[in-house]
């Protein structure tokens, strides 16, 4: 065959448009990095990254105007992974704006903190728009070695050196676990495209088992990389020893990144054996749910709090993947870009309140917020709202499409446990705000003026929480109709 | 003779992997790790995989186990100790070990019932020809794309290993 064939075209490179300039950015930040000299200010490369980030925001309707897919069925254009690389950028966005003014004050501000944002955020988006398992793995790689290092980004700090060696050392773990579960798929199909192993799998004369234990073996390692317990044990960890910007990056971008490989690989490649993993999933949507809530209850740490509860929402998201359906999925796209808007606003408000060396972290140190900074606080406020799940917020909508896609699908029991869950939530996310506004501040001292970039980023996210908490279908709409796969 | 040579250098790999786990010294584990690469580099060349099988030999048995060994002795790694924190893991970890292997060969043995011993020089189609074919037409992306991971490895172990910034 002439390997011209093979070359590729206009069209393959705008699918692939907004990785492309992640990584082009990527790569021109890092000249930039080694021309700026040792002793300057470093923020500018962050100003860089931010422009870079926004490019590659408007290059994704490009991608979706393009449909199909590219580079010999590597990477698939479709509004499923449109939505995504939009939600994962948006987070990376927001970790940018936070961050610059974070870093001068731990006196860290390097530009190969920018460098790993993008390249993660490259990953994370080859993660959304893959339709082959190697480039899945590439994808999941690059995202989870930039995390990693992003997680440690703190050298002088212990718990953070802790949190990025734990996350290493697990996490290799499970991608071990992932990619061991594709060489079985392989061995069974012979394919390793998720279209061509979903036309092997339905022609149904490969063994059964082996199949059943392939799909079990990516399950385990897409499991870790979303949280669900009770592979769950790194994530509370890792977030309360990354620094602030950095969890809210973790717990929202790359988990929603790994939820989009997740959903399009079940609901496609092993699309037959949806009937044999739905009790596995059940189980493991209540278990999500039951040990994030209730690990969250006794925290004094409001970071660990946040990661336990970034736990038990990835459970939530579990139950709208259980139903196996159209509605499903577009309920479990819907919550994750909710979550991505609720939580990093949440952190955000942390990255600021924790102070120079994040020494103020615990509910203590936020009692009588509201006297000392009215705005911060009622911006915080908004977002734990929405985390509980209050109406005129977009967590509510949120939990009700998932929960009313899993009544649809009969799954009544999950329902009600994960709404019992969603009732035991309130009380922890309630007691941070009692104590920002029931308590007078424990210190007269004044509060530091909070930057422009945190900010604007809470704005941005309580202004996305309250107006999708309103029209949910301006979103909500387009993830019902990209939320089906070709079958 | 194939089926011999298989039986050996299977057996091989799996002593080696055996001793990695169990032995006490890291350039002990380290040796093991080498006489398991070896052995696979030959299973793969059973398999008519030739370029793997010289790239297995040349990359891991040659270049990354002379990095490791070179790490061990500079670090001066001495004999690891125990632990007893292990408590649950301990009980549960080689039973639980034995299970899934047991499994998994189980699964094996039954989907793949009908398949044929390792014959030598049966299966083509591994040279390095093809190999940099597919490489260069089918995956090329993936190919382009391992640049990156590659990239970001080496910007993180910069990040982790550079001097305090003042």
């Amino acid at each position: 065959m002439n390997p011209a064939a093979f070359y590729p075209t206009s069209t393959d490179v705008l699918r692939f448009l907004p990785e492309l300039i992640l990584t082009i950015g990527g790569v021109v930040l890092l000249v930039l990095e080694a021309l700026t000299g040792d002793h300057k200010d470093k923020s500018s490369l962050g100003y860089v990254s931010i422009g870079v980030v926004l490019a590659a925001m408007f290059a994704v309707p490009v991608a979706l105007a393009n449909p199909g897919v590219s580079f010999n069925g590597m990477i698939i254009s479709d509004g499923f992974a449109a939505f995504f690389r939009m939600v994962t950028l948006l987070v990376g966005l927001f970790t940018l704006l936070c961050s610059t003014s974070y870093l001068s004050r731990e006196k860290s501000n390097s530009g190969e903190f920018y460098l790993l944002v993008l390249f993660s955020l490259a990953g994370q988006g080859i993660m959304a728009s893959s339709n082959e398992l190697i480039m899945v793995f590439l994808g999941l790689e690059i995202a989870s070695i930039s995390s990693y290092v992003l997680a440690g980004f703190l050298r002088e700090d212990k718990r953070g050196t802790e949190a990025a060696l734990k996350y290493f050392l697990l996490g290799s773990f499970a991608t071990a676990f992932f990619l061991y579960g594709i060489s079985w798929i392989y061995g069974v199909t012979g394919a390793t495209n998720l279209s061509a192993i979903r036309d092997a799998l339905a022609k149904g004369t490969e063994a059964p088992s082996m199949v059943v234990a392939a799909a079990a073996l990516m399950l385990v390692g897409l499991a870790f990389k979303v949280s669900a317990a009770p592979f769950q044990v790194w994530a509370p960890d890792v977030y309360q020893g990354a620094p602030a910007p950095i969890s809210g990056f973790l717990s929202a971008g790359p988990k929603a990144a790994a939820f989009a490989i997740f959903i399009r690989i079940f609901q496609t490649s092993f699309d037959s054996l949806s009937s044999r993993y739905e009790p596995i999933l059940w189980v493991l949507a209540l278990a999500t749910m039951f040990v994030g809530n209730f690990s969250a209850l006794w925290q004094s740490n409001v970071k660990r709090m946040l990661g336990y509860s970034s736990i038990a929402h990835a459970g939530y998201v579990l139950v709208a993947v259980t139903t196996h359906s159209n509605v499903g999925t577009a309920g479990a796209m819907f919550y994750l870009a909710s979550y991505a808007l609720m939580n990093y606003g949440a952190f955000a408000a942390i990255t600021h309140i924790a102070g120079r060396g994040e020494k103020h972290v615990s509910i203590d140190d936020l009692k009588g917020l509201a006297s000392k900074q009215p705005v911060l606080a009622a911006l915080l406020t908004v977002c734990l709202l929405s985390l509980t799940g209050v109406p005129l917020t977009v967590g509510f909508f949120g939990k009700f499409y998932i929960f009313k896609a899993a009544i649809d699908h009969h799954l009544y029991w999950l329902s009600a446990l994960g709404l019992l869950n969603s009732a035991v939530a309130a009380y922890y996310y309630l007691r941070v705000i009692s104590a920002m506004y029931m308590y007078e501040p424990k210190t007269t001292e004044h509060p530091e003026p909070v930057p422009a970039g945190i900010q604007l980023t809470m704005w941005c996210s309580a202004a996305g929480i309250l107006t999708l908490g309103v029209f949910p279908g301006l979103v909500l709409d387009y993830a019902n109709r990209f939320a089906t796969f070709v079958k | 003779m194939d089926v011999l040579l298989f039986t050996f250098f299977a057996l091989v790999a799996i002593v080696g992997a055996v001793s990695l786990v169990v032995q006490k010294h890291p350039i002990s584990s380290a040796l093991s790790l080498v006489s398991v690469m070896v052995a696979l580099s030959v299973l793969f060349l059973l398999l008519g995989a030739e370029f793997i099988a010289a790239a297995q030999l040349v990359v891991y048995s040659g270049a990354i186990m002379v990095l490791f060994v070179f790490v061990i002795m500079l670090l001066n790694a001495g004999a690891e100790r125990e632990s007893r924190k292990a408590g649950l893991a301990q009980f549960l970890g080689l039973p639980l070990t034995a299970a899934l292997l047991v499994f998994a060969s189980y699964v094996i043995t039954q989907s793949m019932s009908n398949a044929k011993a390792v014959k030598f020089g049966a299966f083509t189609g591994g040279g390095p020809r093809e190999v940099g074919w597919t490489l260069f037409t089918q995956y090329l992306l993936p190919f382009e794309v391992t640049s990156i991971l590659i990239l970001v490895a080496i910007a993180g172990a910069v990040v982790l290993a550079r001097k305090e910034i003042d």
